[in-house]
């Protein structure tokens, strides 16, 4: 085989592999991915990432598990929370989490350790000038 | 008020270091330090690969034609570079 | 003094400009004088950022409140290292980092080019002096770190306890290192595109930088890992999360980067992908500053909508067009004469190599942002969480772990199978003993990823050891040294070489770490009571009893309260100790109970880890304060304004009915094979990068000295 052919047989294999992992990766991704909403937004029957504030007042533990409302991040329509797994550090009522599950029966049943809070606001909007 | 003075203060100080260039006359030198420089990075650099090349050899990963060919290419190269470093003045 | 600060910055603006325009003007005009001028405006703009930094430093030390950074990051109480560090704690101060970083690199390297590359370093600094303007503007516009309080505060926020820990302080300065440092090579990149000069020459003047940036980098990125697994309560070390995957991708281009230069230098190829890998990198570090503070990924990182997001996103948005567009108008002159001879050579492993890495970066590219493509493609915002990135980059890696054992035992241009045979021979047979081995004395088979992994670190720790030891055997035949003066001679002579393949042994080892600890750990979370215990591993763990220590906690972070436990841990013969605990800061939120407010702030966890060769034992706790919330409640009520003795009376005795009367705390327990061979792979490959770049002092003399030379000759032929 001349050399010129050998190359473009090699560029031809180069971009099919290329093609290949680009259609796995868009495959995989839309397949496994959990949709991301708010709590007025959840429905049952469908695996959700939950993003919103802890509600002032909500938390509780029993046993095992926490407990607690989560509410859009500007409303009020929440939704109750049971979450078991680890608990970040910065979780406080008020403090924007995001966690996955499902609604149950009115309940959003959390998995096992997806719980995610947002780090306190390092670099907010507001600005003190003199 | 302080920012003012301090503004103008180092603007100042700037404005005098970055203005010496056009103060100071004659780079003639500087321009034929600078060919030798680069010509001196080539040269090392292609030392370097004929000794990597001598190295492959003897490690096995060439064979001694392989090798052969190779050192007699670069070796002529590295001369080029000596006979341009040469000609500068 | 703060307004010294700002002058120093708006100076520094006008300087960088400066420095950009004389620099291109004296390039084209062909005058020497003004590329000069261009040259010394960076080094005073290096010394502008140096002052600043300084001022802002010296606030941060005296506690100055009139600083609004100061107030925000810092209190009297904070720990001196903690008061230097805390700068970078904030926007308007890693701000300030990265321009003190960017100007004191490109000072360095437009001192060291200053007499050759004289048709490119103009173009670099004009680069260089746009990307600092870039930030300056930024500060002095929008997010100026010495801005004043008309009323300074008595007291600081204080730092966030979070990041209390000497590995998270330590960390933005040397992963903007790493960002900033390949902004060197990206810069004379440019400058070798618009001047047409696109031989190795920049690659040459730049290579270091390269390799130290992208050395600091990797170990920014281990130190996040790091503080993540020893400081955070849920004993991972990597979660796919946003920002890491941010400063990973940078470094993954990087190293892209770094392997393909070797193939330009060599042979001249590759050089396309060179330009478009340093402008990749560079664009990446750029996306890795910003992605951290700009709100459009949600993480854990992420702070919401921030001031100066859309101004990077330009920023960005223009570096990428600008750089497409002289790739593309520059492509004649890239393209190579040489041609691949042969798949099996070490040119066509490094093409095979850019491929994966690449391949990687925009894997991590598309889950991280999957999000966003998500959302413009079907309105829905959707995300992909680890087990996505774990299926899909865990086969890339070992693509890439097989390519970093095969490549350094080629030779160049091509390996004759007769060769191929006698360099891979000794390592495959030692990957077939390890396989076996494996199989019949370990239940690694129980996870085939990992099994193949494991076999893969042998084959390039085998590889590597035969280069070694070929090397110097080589040498002795030659010299007939003894083997450690040979060994040592042949890495001092082939630093890049050696340092290299020291590189190679290093990431196998953290790979192998990384693979253990994945696939192999153990972890149960448990509620216990004292005096019970339970079994995890192998081990036995028994909960002692509770601690409670007031103002004064272990880790030195200065927290007033530290509740924990002490827990034994058995298993056979081997018997130890751990003592995880839970501190907890006081908020200054004024709608909380004055004794409320010591349990309501932050809180972090002290975890405890038992570090050992072949596994860590890793414990936290989180006590249950439920208990104390009825007396809590009952001392906010009866104590309403009570001063700071009163409230430290009421705390004491709190934390002592704790004490005494323990409510069930629970317990996270993970044991995990092999964690620190992680670290320790990570410190192999630093070593072998620091040998890497090394400079050797007979090269450097050589040339100082016939520069010498030239000038004697020239001064007697005038006198």
């Amino acid at each position: 085989m001349d050399p010129a052919r050998k190359r473009r047989l090699r560029l031809i294999v180069a971009l099919g592999a290329a093609a290949a992992l680009a259609s796995v990766l868009v495959y995989t991704s839309f397949s496994a991915s959990t949709e991301a909403s708010k709590p007025s937004q959840v429905r049952p029957g469908h695996a959700y990432e939950l993003t919103g504030k802890v509600v002032n007042g909500s938390v509780s533990h029993a046993g095992d598990e926490l407990r607690f409302r989560i509410r859009d991040r500007d409303g009020h329509r929440s939704v109750p929370v049971r979450y078991a797994g680890a608990v970040p550090d910065p979780f406080r009522e008020g403090r924007e989490v995001i966690v996955s599950g499902e609604l149950r029966s009115g309940t959003f049943v959390a998995e096992r350790d997806s719980l995610v809070t947002k780090c306190p606001s390092k670099f907010t909007k507001e600005k003190r000038r003199s | 008020m302080e920012y003012a003075l301090a503004f103008l203060l180092l603007a100042a100080v700037v404005a005098l270091v970055v203005a010496l260039p056009f103060l100071r006359t004659g780079s003639a030198e500087a321009e034929e330090d600078a060919r030798r420089a680069e010509l001196d990075a080539a040269k090392e650099a292609k030392y370097r690969e004929i000794r990597d090349a001598e190295l492959d050899y003897r490690m096995g990963k060439l064979s001694q034609e392989d090798w052969r060919a190779v050192d007699r290419e670069l070796r002529s190269e590295a001369i080029e570079i000596l006979r341009r470093l040469d000609r500068l003045p | 003094m703060a307004g010294i600060g700002s002058a120093c910055l708006a100076v520094g603006l006008f300087t960088a400009l400066y420095a950009a325009g004389v620099s291109i003007y004296g390039a084209r005009r062909g005058r020497r004088a003004w590329v000069t001028s261009g040259r010394r405006a960076i080094y005073c703009l290096a010394g502008l950022m140096v002052a600043g930094t300084a001022i802002l430093q010296s606030a941060f030390l005296r506690s100055d409140f009139s600083y609004a950074l100061v107030a925000e990051g810092s209190s009297t109480d904070t720990p001196g290292f903690y008061k230097v560090t805390a700068m970078w704690a904030t926007q308007d101060g890693s701000l300030l980092l990265w321009a003190l970083l960017l100007s004191l690199f490109s000072a360095a390297v437009l001192f060291l080019t200053r007499r050759s590359l004289r048709e490119i370093a103009p173009y670099a600094t004009a680069v260089l002096g746009v990307v600092a303007a870039f930030f300056l503007v930024l500060m002095v516009g929008w997010e100026n770190p010495f801005d004043t309080l008309a009323a300074p505060p008595m007291e600081g926020n204080g730092l966030n306890p979070l990041l209390r820990h000497p590995a998270m302080m330590i960390h933005p300065p040397v992963l903007y290192t790493g960002y900033v440092g390949f902004s060197i090579p990206f810069a004379f990149a440019v400058g070798a595109l618009v001047t047409r000069r696109t031989g190795a020459d920049w690659i040459r003047a730049t290579r270091r930088f390269a390799l130290v940036a992208w050395t600091f980098l990797g170990t920014g990125i281990m130190l996040g890992a790091l503080w993540s697994y020893t400081e955070l309560g849920w004993g991972g070390y990597w979660a796919w999360d946003p920002v890491e995957n941010a400063s990973l991708m940078p470094w993954l281009a990087g190293t892209a980067f770094l392997h393909s230069i070797m193939v330009q230098e060599k042979r001249g190829m590759l050089r396309i992908w060179n330009v478009s890998l340093v402008c990749g990198t560079f664009v990446l570090a750029l996306i890795g500053t910003f992605l951290v503070r700009s709100g459009i990924l949600d993480s854990i990182h992420a702070f919401g909508a921030s001031t100066i997001g859309t101004q990077f996103l330009v920023f960005i948005g223009v570096v990428v067009a600008f750089s497409v567009a002289l790739i593309l108008a520059r492509l004649p002159d890239l393209r190579s004469r040489a041609k691949l001879d042969s798949l099996l050579s070490r040119e066509a492993f490094f093409l095979l190599n850019n491929l994966v890495l690449v391949g990687l970066c925009l894997v991590i590219m598309w889950g991280t942002f999957f999000p966003l493509i998500s959302e413009a493609l079907t309105g829905d915002k959707a995300s992909v969480g680890p087990p996505w990135f774990d299926r899909l980059t865990v086969p890339l890696a070992i693509v890439l772990v097989l390519l970093s054992g095969i490549g350094p035992v080629l030779a160049w241009r091509r390996v004759t199978l007769r060769g191929l045979r006698r360099v891979l021979v000794a390592p495959l047979a030692l990957t077939l003993l390890a396989l076996l081995a494996l199989l019949v004395l370990t239940d690694a088979s129980q996870s085939p990823p990992s099994l193949v992994m494991f076999c893969l670190v042998t084959f390039v720790l085998a590889a590597v050891g035969q280069e070694f030891w070929r090397g110097a055997s080589a040498r002795r035949t030659v010299t007939g040294e003894p083997w450690p003066r040979a060994l040592v001679r042949l890495a001092g002579r082939n630093r890049r070489r050696y340092g290299g393949y020291l590189v190679h042994a290093g990431i196998a080892v953290l790979f192998l770490g990384v693979a253990a600890s994945s696939a192999f750990h153990d972890q149960r979370d448990v509620r216990l009571s004292p005096g019970q215990s339970f079994r995890t591993g192998h081990y036995t763990v028994t909960y002692r009893k509770p601690t409670a220590r007031l103002g004064g906690d272990s880790a030195g972070t200065g927290a007033p309260i530290s509740l924990g436990a002490v827990l034994d841990v058995k298993k056979g013969d081997q018997r130890f100790t751990l003592h995880p605990a839970r501190n907890y800061y006081p908020t200054q939120d004024p709608s909380k109970g004055v004794v409320s407010r010591y349990f309501e702030g932050e809180a972090n966890s002290e975890v405890d880890v038992r570090w050992g060769l072949k596994r860590d034992f890793w414990l936290a706790v989180r006590p249950d304060l439920a208990s104390l919330d009825r007396p809590i409640r009952e001392a906010d009520r009866r104590f309403p304004g009570a001063s700071n003795d009163v409230q430290a009376v009421v705390i004491a005795a709190l934390t002592e009915r704790y004490r005494s009367h323990p409510p069930p705390a629970a317990f996270r327990a993970i044991v995990s094979p092999l964690v620190l061979w992680i670290w320790i792979g990570g410190a192999i490959a630093v070593l072998g990068a620091l040998i890497a770049v090394w400079p050797a002092p007979e090269a450097r003399l050589r040339r100082v000295r016939s520069l010498y030379a030239a000038r004697l000759g020239r001064e007697l032929s005038r006198a």
